[in-house]
């Protein structure tokens, strides 16, 4: 049975890698009307730690490897 | 009305295609994980109690996303701004406590009893009566609450985003009813495990970003002193009178009304909840789930109370009750949580932000759903209809039900637009019947002898008197200086006596008429209280996975917060 955490894994890293490229794109286009702090980056290393977690999470409890629930 | 008008109106931000990829993954996956169950949920256990084979930290995870509705993330956020961290009581000395008492407590009996339900509970406590009036009266707040959430989810999508509020609730509560028809109850758990991730996962951000914006709490603090009052930022010090703070409350209000009567009652015998525990594998797992669950609720207020306080700090406009927001044009205390997603979040981490709240609000439809399954098949169907049907009979009706559940649901989300204040809405449902229960299942567990008849008429006596109470303040609004015991009680204060003094009447009534009524023999109630029932251990295990010791650490930081927050 697949782990519900290799789940959670794929759904922060997808969410993690969309949301670190839109961010990447915004830094090389920004937008006319930016949102508040803007100049962080937000987008970019949210998504980046996002992406870390949930390969971390893919990896440890992908399909085939015994793990509980 | 076609598909692409009911998401064009107006709204607060727009979201981009990769906004919508985010939405779109989290239906897919979710759907997929319901189609992926399927084949495990074949058996009535597996259906209805997920096979009891779950982990300590997916069933406490699951049991806090269960509550991680749509009153928690933008009716807390809301309230966060209209009363400031006074809200956060409903997180820490209106859950903690509690959560700890059913961990190490009741979560005991109930595992040992090997119980399908809370109903099911009472009717091998005390009889047949107690469990009808009890399953019926949950059934019919359940499917209640469902509708809140469903109406809650579709108006915040009307607000941000523009979309019809009728594709909202539709879209939702069928992917809903999709997951858990397939998949039961295990289905719902996984799903609502993969939630909390995402709940934190697309709001734990603005919080941080909020405090970079203030420069830190303590400015924070000064800014909200300056626009509203310095009683905003303090848990504890405008608690001595109802007229010291924004919330017209007193410490016995707080202290007995919400923390050892709504929140003892909530988190203890609220089969939306105690379903996830009962699903746990052994019973160091059914104990160390709540309190894993307690570690975790201390910390929602970050994201959630947080979150209406940097927008009574920074968000430039003044937000008004929803009672006002037609006269004025301005925005309701609820939208706080939406505008300050506008304010921080570019595209990507807004569609994040987006999946999050729609997260929220189906974990809560969804466990809302599981539980009015569960007690319509076990406790309503089975005992009153069809005593005899086979286990295929009852998943098969327990699939059925779920389906037929989510309409009624939608029905009800329908009916919740007719009133003004959600949460004064939900308050009142909570007080009706989750206080007197909490006094009929606390005293059947922990005093022998409670007779059924004591323990029925209680249950009923508490729950018609809370009604009643409700009843005279709607009718006679000064009645509210009676019950609350003070001219300057506001809503919530009457909120948290009327379940006192509802439990009260349950206690007093059990109490009257246990004594007059002959008890059980002590040999009917091995298994189901306290004195008369081997307690099992969890085991010869190491300090650090005892539920006892994480307990002890959770009242430490539990004590900690209250005092700093003061």
């Amino acid at each position: 049975m697949i782990s519900i955490w290799f789940f959670i894994g794929i759904s922060l890293l997808v969410n993690g890698l969309l949301i670190f490229g839109a961010g990447v794109y915004e830094r090389s286009h920004p937008p006319t009307h930016p949102v508040v702090l803007f100049d962080l980056h937000a987008s970019m290393w949210w998504g980046a730690l996002l992406s870390v977690v949930g390969l971390i999470y893919c990896v440890v409890y992908r399909p085939g490897k015994k793990t509980e629930s | 009305m076609t598909l692409y008008a009911a998401f064009a109106g107006q709204y607060l931000v727009r979201l981009s295609t990769v906004d919508m990829i985010i939405v779109v993954f989290y239906f897919a996956l979710v759907l997929a994980i319901g189609f992926y169950l399927k084949g495990r949920a074949k058996t009535s256990e597996d259906f209805f109690m997920a096979g009891r084979d779950m982990t300590a930290w997916v069933a406490g995870l699951s049991f806090l996303s269960a509550n991680l509705g749509a009153l928690e993330l933008m009716g807390w956020a809301g309230s966060a701004y209209q009363y400031g961290i006074l809200a956060t009581h409903w997180y820490w000395v209106g859950a903690i406590p509690a959560m700890l008492f059913l961990a190490l407590v009741m979560m005991p009996f109930y595992y040992i009893s090997k119980t399908h339900s809370v109903p099911g509970y009472l009717k091998l406590r005390f009889g047949e009566p107690a469990r009808a009036v009890s399953a019926i009266s949950f059934g019919l707040m359940t499917v209640l609450m469902s509708g809140v959430n469903m109406f809650a989810m579709a108006k915040v999508m009307q607000l941000v985003l523009g979309w019809d509020i009728n594709v909202s609730i539709w879209l939702s509560a069928s992917t809903v009813a999709i997951y858990v028809a397939l998949g039961g109850l295990r289905s719902a758990i996984f799903n609502e495990v993969l939630q909390f991730f995402l709940i934190w996962a697309g709001a734990l951000l603005i919080p941080i970003l909020g405090l970079y914006e203030a420069g830190g709490w303590n400015t924070l603090k000064v800014l909200i002193a300056q626009r509203a009052s310095e009683q905003y930022v303090h848990l504890w010090s405008g608690l001595g009178s109802f007229a010291d703070n924004p919330m017209g409350i007193n410490w016995v209000g707080i202290v007995f009304g919400l923390g050892a009567v709504i929140s003892m009652g909530y988190w203890t015998t609220d089969f939306l909840v105690v379903q996830r525990i009962l699903s746990s594998k052994d019973i160091r797992s059914a104990e160390m789930a709540p309190i894993i669950g307690a570690g975790f609720k201390m910390m929602v207020p970050l994201i959630v109370i947080r979150r209406g306080l940097l927008g009574l700090g920074l968000l430039p406009e003044k937000l008004v009750p929803e009672s006002m927001v037609a006269a004025t044009g301005a925005h309701s205390y609820n939208d706080v949580l939406p505008l300050m997603l506008a304010r921080y979040c570019g595209p990507g981490l807004l569609g994040l932000g987006i999946t999050a709240l729609i997260a929220g609000f189906m974990s809560g439809m969804a466990g809302n759903v599981t539980a009015f399954t569960t007690v319509w098949t076990y406790d309503i169907y089975r005992p009153l209809v069809h005593s005899k049907g086979t286990d295929e009979h009852y998943v098969s009706m327990g699939r059925w039900t779920t389906v037929i559940g989510v309409l009624i649901s939608i029905g009800t989300a329908y009916l919740v637009m007719q009133f003004a204040s959600i949460m004064d809405y939900v308050q009142a449902l909570f007080s009706f019947f989750i206080a007197p229960l909490f006094g009929t299942v606390v005293l059947g567990m922990l005093w022998k002898r409670a007779t059924p008849l004591g323990g029925f008429l209680g249950l009923l006596c508490g729950t018609l008197s809370s009604i009643g109470m409700w009843a005279w303040v709607k009718i006679d609004p000064s009645a509210l200086r009676y019950v609350a015991l003070s001219e300057h009680a506001k809503a919530l204060a009457q909120d948290m006596f009327q379940a006192l003094w509802s439990f009260v009447v349950c206690v007093l009534v059990t109490f009257v008429v246990s004594m007059a009524t002959k008890p059980k023999p002590d040999a009917e109630l091995e298994g189901l209280v306290y004195g008369l029932t081997k307690v099992p251990s969890v085991g010869n295990v190491p300090l650090y996975q005892k539920p006892l010791f994480w307990a002890g650490v959770v009242t430490v930081i539990f004590f900690a917060l209250n005092i700093y927050f003061r």
